[in-house]
């Protein structure tokens, strides 16, 4: 199933990808970047089966990873909100406001 | 896993949770309303863990629903219900044509490399017996496995993980502060 599995993998990654790209609401992006951390995830998992548990550890970490980004970013979501009242990265587009 | 070839029942599961997990992306990136895209986005990490536990990772696919579905997203609702976004003004937010077109080209090409590295002849003399990972986790638990390189071989980045996590509680609080005496 390794192969199906990196298909898989692939085609969330490319339609986070896409999903960055085509958005402009923050929020969504960040949650377009989670999908890809999900995707790689996918192809770790799938590479464990066949090369070891290692891949699996690396899950572990991308997940720590993504748990801290996740808390990171949505406070300076939250915190450029308090700032301008929107989540459009097109009106955020002052260094200094 | 089973060894050899595999029954209809797992192949037929696998592709099904694949599929769904796909298309909940399809529409998690199309949808106006950010409530319904995180609402589409936990299902598909609920397909994605059940594609860990079809392939040998039952601890990952448990701690995928506990963490991503389960913390990790609800946080991305509380935020989202915090800013009381779904205003309409807010609601479109596409890119225009120029980016879609962008988008889709990368898109392409992304899948066309994949699709390239397909057909690269994976490292077979270290592939690990079929089924072993499988043989492991019946002989001694899901979770030991996956422990013991965790707190021998990878101890190191086990505790630079948990300064990670220090540092972004830190920062999290400090960027969420209301701030009082600041100029």
């Amino acid at each position: 199933m390794l192969a199906e599995s990196l298909f898989f993998s692939a085609v969330l990654f490319v339609i986070g990808v896409v999903g960055v790209l085509t958005r402009r609401n923050a929020i969504i992006i960040f949650m377009c970047v989670e999908l890809m951390l999900n995707a790689v995830n996918l192809a770790f998992v799938a590479f464990a089966q066949v090369y070891g548990v290692a891949g699996q550890v690396f899950v572990f970490f991308v997940m720590t990873v993504a748990a801290a980004e996740a808390a990171v970013g949505l406070a300076i979501i939250i915190a450029l909100f308090r700032h301008k009242p929107t989540v459009n990265l097109q009106q955020i587009n002052l260094l200094k406001g | 896993m089973p060894k050899g070839d595999f029954p209809l029942f797992y192949t037929f599961h696998f592709y099904l949770f694949g599929i769904v997990a796909v298309v909940s992306a399809l529409l998690f990136v199309t949808r106006k309303s950010p409530v319904a895209a995180a609402l589409w986005l936990v299902n598909t990490m609920f397909c994605l863990a059940a594609l860990y536990v079809l392939l040998d990772a039952q601890f990952i696919g448990a701690i995928q629903v506990l963490v991503y579905a389960g913390a990790i997203m609800v946080v991305f609702l509380f935020v989202i219900m915090l800013l009381n976004l779904g205003h309409p003004s807010e609601l479109a937010d596409a890119r225009g044509t120029g980016w879609k077109v962008a988008a889709l080209a990368v898109g392409v090409v992304l899948l066309a490399e994949v699709f390239t590295l397909t057909r690269a002849r994976l490292p077979e003399s270290r592939a690990l017996p079929p089924g072993f990972i499988a043989q492991e986790i019946a002989r001694e638990g899901a979770i030991a496995p996956i422990a013991r390189p965790l707190f021998t071989e990878y101890l190191l980045a086990f505790e630079l993980t948990s300064i990670l996590l220090l540092a972004a509680i830190v920062g999290a609080v400090v960027l969420g502060r209301r701030r009082q005496d600041a100029g």
